[in-house]
C-alpha cells in the first residue's frame, strides 16, 4: 500500500508546537510536497477524499489537522501556517476572509460555484447540510412536530413529559451551535419564545451533533434541536429516531474552505480546493463522506431550505460585544437555574 | 476642349473628414460625460447603502442606567452585501475610546453629524475603502456621551459597476461615432449634390453653347454663377467680334483686289504696248496671288476660330467635293489643266462643319492646280476606307521632293522645290488643322510616276 495512514492522534507532532488546541493530526504519506490542512471535519469522513486526491497527486504528503471551529479561527488569526482551512463555522470563516486572512483564488472550479456558495474569490463552500431536528417518534406519540410553532405547542401542552429530554448545542462552547442560535434569532423573533419554552424544561446542552443523536437513539432525549443533518442521516437506521426538517424554515449550513494568507504551499491548497469542488470531488463528498454536495437543485426543491448567506451580516455576531450580549440573553432564556 | 486639372483636394473628403473629427470629439465627450454621470450615480448609490447601514447601527445605540447598549442590526451589514461582495469594516467609539470593531479604522478628518452620514474615501489595510461615519450624543446614566459609528466598505463592487458602465459608455460613444460617420457621408453627398449637378450640366454643354447659365443654384454658388456668366458673356462678345472682324477683313481685302484686277484687265485690253501689257500681266498675277494669300490667311483664321466654334451638320462628301472642284474649273482652264473627279460608289456622309471641310478641300485642290504643269491632269478620288471617307488629290506636278507631311504642314513652311510658284505656306496647315479638328488624318507623299498625292481621311458620321 502506497499511502500509509499514520494516525498520530491527539498528540502534537514532534517539533510542531501549536498555540491552539487540536483534536487530531494525521499524516497521509506521499511524495516530498507537503500539504497541510486545518479542518473541523473528522479525519474519518475526509479520508476517502484525501486518498483520491493522493492517487491523482502521488507526490503530495498531506498533514490533516482537526480542531474545533473556534480553534481553527484562532489558529489562522495567530498566523499558523496551513495551506487550506476547512470549517463549518461560516461566520468565523467570513470574518477571516473579510479581515484579510485569506488568499484570493480563481479557477474553473471556483467560478462554477453558484454565487451563494462563495464569497469574493476567497471563501468557497464545498458541502451544504440542513440543520435539522432529531426526534424520538415514541416521545411524540408517533407524531413528531414539523414546525417550531408545533414544537412549542407540544412542549407547552405537556411540559412534564419533556423536562430534561430536550437537547441542543451549547452556543458558548460550540461554534456551530452559536452560529445556529444566532441565525435562528435572525430568522425569526419566535425563536426567543422557543428558547424560553425549552429553557423552562431544563434542556441538556451538547457540543457535538453525534452526542445529541446518540442521546435521542438511547431514549435519553425526546428531541434534539439544531443537529447537523449529515450526521443524523448517516446514523439513523430506521429506528425510533427520525430526522425532521422544520417546514417553517430550515437553515442550510455551508462547509467552507479558504486558503490562508500564511499558506506556504498555496498552490497545493488550491489544488486540493479545486479537487473538492470538482465533479469527482463533489461525487466523493456525496457518496463517501456522507456530506451533501453543493446542489442548487436540492435547494430549489425545498422551499423551507434557507442557506445561511455568505455576506457581511455574519460579521455581526462575531463582534465580541454582540457575542457577549447574545450569549447573556441566550443563557438567561435557556439556562434558567 | 477638355483640360486635365489636378484637383486641389476634394470638398467631399474635407467635409467628411471635418464631420468625422467633430463626431469623434462629440463621441469622446459623450463617453466622458456618461462615465462621469455613471460614476457619480454609482458612488451615490453605494454611499446611500453605506449611509443607511451606518445610521441603522447608530440608531441602535441606546443609553440607559446600565451604560451603553450596542446592538448591530444583522441587516445593516447584510445590506452591504447587496451590491457585491465587498469587505466590511466598522468601528464604534464612545468619546475617544473604541468599544468594538476595528480600532485602527481611520476617522474622517471632518466634523461628523448625527443625522446625515459623512463619507470619505480612505485606505485601510492597504485597500481603498469608502467610509460612512455618524456621530451623535447618547445619554448614558444621565451623562451625555459622544458616540461615533464608522462603517467602511471596499470598493470592488463599485469599481466593477463603474467598469461595466465605462464599457457601455465606450460602446455608446463608438456607436454614436459610427452613426455620425454614416450620416456625415450622406450629408457630404447631399450638400454637394447642387455642385455636382452644376458641374454635370456644364460638362454636357456643347462648345457653341454660350448662353448664360440660368440654373437655380444655392446661395453660396451665386457669386460663382455671376462670375461664370460674366465670363461667358465676355467670351461670346469676343468671339462675335472675331467673326465680324474676319468677315470684314475678307471683304475689305478681297473687294479692292478684285477692283484692281478688273481695272488691270481692262487696261490690258486697251493697250498695245508690249511692255505695258507685260507689266499689267505681272500686276494681275500679283493681285491673284495676294487675293489667294489673303484668302488663305482668312481661311486659316476661320479654321482656328471654327475649330472651337463648330456648327456641325450632316454633309455628303461627294457633292461637297464636286462643288469645290467645279469652283476651280475657271482657274484650271486658264492653264489648260483638266480636273478629273471619280465619284464614290456610295454616299459618304460626315457630321462636321461645312465651312471647315470646304476650306480643307479648297486648299488641297488649289495646291494641286497650282503645282501642276500646264496641260496636266489633277485627279480627285473619293472612297470609303473603313470608318473614314477618303479624299485623294493627285497631280503630276513637281512633287514634294525630300519634304514630308509634318514639315510641309507647318505654318508658313513651304516645300524646298516651290521655285517660282507664289504661296503663303498656309494651305497645308489649314488642311492638317481641319483633319485634326474632325479627328481624321492628312498625309502628303510623292506619287508613283511623279507628282504629289495628298490623302485626307475624314471620319464618317
Amino acid at each position: 500500500m502506497r499511502h500509509i495512514i499514520a494516525a498520530i492522534g491527539l498528540t502534537l507532532c514532534a517539533g510542531l508546537v501549536h498555540a491552539f488546541e487540536i483534536e487530531e493530526e494525521t499524516v497521509f504519506e506521499g511524495g516530498s510536497n507537503q500539504l497541510s490542512i486545518l479542518s473541523t471535519t473528522d479525519t474519518q469522513a475526509f479520508a476517502p477524499l484525501i486518498t483520491a486526491f493522493q492517487i491523482a497527486n502521488p507526490d503530495v504528503t498531506l498533514r490533516y489537522t482537526v480542531a474545533n471551529s473556534q480553534q481553527v479561527f484562532a489558529a489562522l488569526q495567530e498566523g499558523a501556517a496551513f495551506d487550506l482551512a476547512i470549517s463549518s463555522a461560516m461566520d468565523l470563516q467570513l470574518k477571516l476572509a473579510n479581515d484579510g486572512f485569506a488568499k484570493g483564488h480563481a479557477s474553473t472550479e471556483t467560478m462554477a460555484l453558484p454565487a451563494w456558495a462563495r464569497w469574493r474569490d476567497q471563501l468557497f463552500a464545498f458541502a451544504q447540510e440542513p440543520v435539522v431536528m432529531v426526534a424520538s417518534k415514541a416521545a411524540f406519540d408517533g407524531n413528531p412536530p414539523r414546525t417550531r410553532a408545533e414544537l412549542i405547542d407540544v412542549l407547552r401542552s405537556d411540559p412534564a413529559r419533556y423536562v430534561g429530554r430536550i437537547g441542543t448545542y451549547d452556543p458558548v462552547r460550540s461554534g456551530a451551535g452559536y452560529l445556529f442560535a444566532t441565525q435562528d434569532v435572525r430568522q425569526s423573533e419566535s425563536s426567543w419564545r422557543l428558547s424560553e419554552v425549552v429553557g423552562g424544561l431544563d434542556p441538556q446542552l451538547f457540543t457535538t451533533s453525534g452526542d445529541m443523536i446518540a442521546a435521542v437513539q438511547s431514549g435519553d432525549l425526546a428531541l434534539a434541536y439544531n443537529v447537523l443533518g449529515s450526521y443524523a442521516t448517516a446514523r439513523l437506521d430506521g429506528g425510533d429516531a427520525v430526522v425532521i426538517e422544520a417546514v417553517d424554515f430550515t437553515h442550510v449550513l455551508l462547509r467552507t474552505a479558504l486558503i490562508p494568507r500564511t499558506a506556504e504551499r498555496a498552490d497545493l491548497g488550491a489544488a486540493f480546493l479545486n479537487f473538492l469542488l470538482s465533479t469527482e470531488g463533489q461525487r466523493l463528498i456525496e457518496n463517501e463522506t456522507g456530506l451533501p454536495r453543493i446542489n442548487e437543485a436540492a435547494l430549489a426543491a425545498g422551499p423551507h431550505l434557507r442557506p445561511i448567506r455568505l455576506d457581511p451580516g455574519l460579521l455581526v455576531f462575531v463582534d465580541p460585544l454582540m457575542r457577549q450580549q447574545f450569549l447573556n440573553e441566550w443563557t438567561a432564556a435557556v439556562v434558567q437555574d | 476642349m477638355i483640360s486635365v486639372f489636378s484637383p486641389a483636394g476634394s470638398i467631399r473628403q474635407r467635409l467628411v473628414l471635418i464631420l468625422l473629427v467633430v463626431a469623434a470629439v462629440l463621441a469622446g465627450l459623450l463617453y466622458l460625460s456618461v462615465r462621469t454621470v455613471a460614476d457619480t450615480a454609482v458612488e451615490a448609490t453605494q454611499d446611500a447603502i453605506l449611509g443607511a447601514a451606518t445610521v441603522a447601527i447608530s440608531e441602535e445605540l441606546r443609553g440607559g442606567k446600565d451604560g451603553l447598549t450596542i446592538d448591530i442590526p444583522y441587516a445593516a451589514f447584510s445590506m452591504l452585501g447587496a451590491t457585491g461582495q465587498d469587505r466590511v469594516f466598522y468601528r464604534i467609539l464612545v468619546g475617544d475610546e473604541t468599544v468594538t470593531g476595528y480600532a485602527d479604522l481611520p476617522l474622517p478628518d471632518v466634523t461628523l453629524s448625527g443625522l446625515n452620514p459623512t463619507f470619505a474615501s480612505q485606505v485601510y489595510q492597504g485597500v481603498a475603502v469608502r467610509t460612512g461615519a455618524v456621530s451623535r450624543s447618547v445619554l448614558v446614566d444621565g451623562v451625555s456621551q459622544v458616540v461615533t459609528v464608522l462603517v467602511a466598505q471596499t470598493r470592488t463592487a463599485q469599481d466593477a459597476i463603474s467598469r461595466q458602465m465605462a464599457n457601455r459608455a465606450a460602446a455608446l460613444g463608438l456607436g454614436f461615432f459610427v452613426f455620425a460617420a454614416v450620416l456625415s457621408i450622406f450629408t457630404a453627398r447631399s450638400v454637394l449634390t447642387p455642385l455636382n449637378r452644376l458641374a454635370e450640366a456644364m460638362e454636357r454643354r456643347g462648345p457653341q453653347d454660350l448662353r448664360p447659365v440660368e440654373r437655380a443654384v444655392p446661395a453660396e454658388l451665386v457669386p460663382l454663377m455671376h462670375a461664370l456668366n460674366g465670363f461667358i458673356a465676355r467670351l461670346r462678345g469676343a468671339l462675335t467680334r472675331t467673326e465680324a472682324f474676319i468677315t470684314e477683313a475678307a471683304h475689305h481685302v478681297r473687294t479692292p483686289l478684285a477692283t484692281v484686277r478688273v481695272q488691270a484687265e481692262i487696261a490690258l485690253r486697251q493697250t498695245d504696248d508690249d511692255v505695258t501689257r507685260a507689266t499689267l500681266r505681272n500686276v494681275i498675277r500679283a493681285v491673284d496671288d495676294s487675293a489667294r494669300s489673303a484668302g488663305q490667311l482668312l481661311d486659316h483664321a476661320t479654321v482656328v476660330y471654327r475649330s472651337d466654334q463648330r456648327a456641325d451638320e450632316r454633309l455628303e462628301l461627294g457633292s461637297l467635293v464636286l462643288d469645290v472642284v467645279d469652283s476651280f474649273h475657271p482657274t484650271a482652264d486658264m492653264r489648260d489643266i483638266t480636273l478629273r473627279m471619280e465619284p464614290p460608289s456610295e454616299k459618304i456622309v460626315l457630321q462636321f462643319d461645312r465651312l471647315l471641310i470646304e476650306s480643307a478641300l479648297r486648299n488641297l485642290i488649289d495646291n494641286a492646280v497650282k503645282y501642276s504643269h500646264a496641260d496636266g491632269f489633277v485627279d480627285v478620288h473619293l472612297a470609303m476606307v473603313g470608318a473614314f471617307g477618303q479624299v485623294k488629290v493627285m497631280d503630276r506636278g513637281r512633287g514634294i521632293g525630300t519634304s514630308n507631311t509634318a514639315k510641309l504642314a507647318r505654318r508658313f513652311q513651304r516645300g524646298e522645290n516651290v521655285g517660282d510658284v507664289i504661296g503663303s505656306g498656309l494651305g497645308l496647315t489649314i488642311v492638317r488643322d481641319v483633319a485634326r479638328a474632325i479627328g481624321g488624318s492628312f498625309e502628303i507623299e510623292e506619287r508613283d510616276g511623279g507628282g504629289t498625292c495628298a490623302t485626307l481621311l475624314l471620319p464618317l458620321a
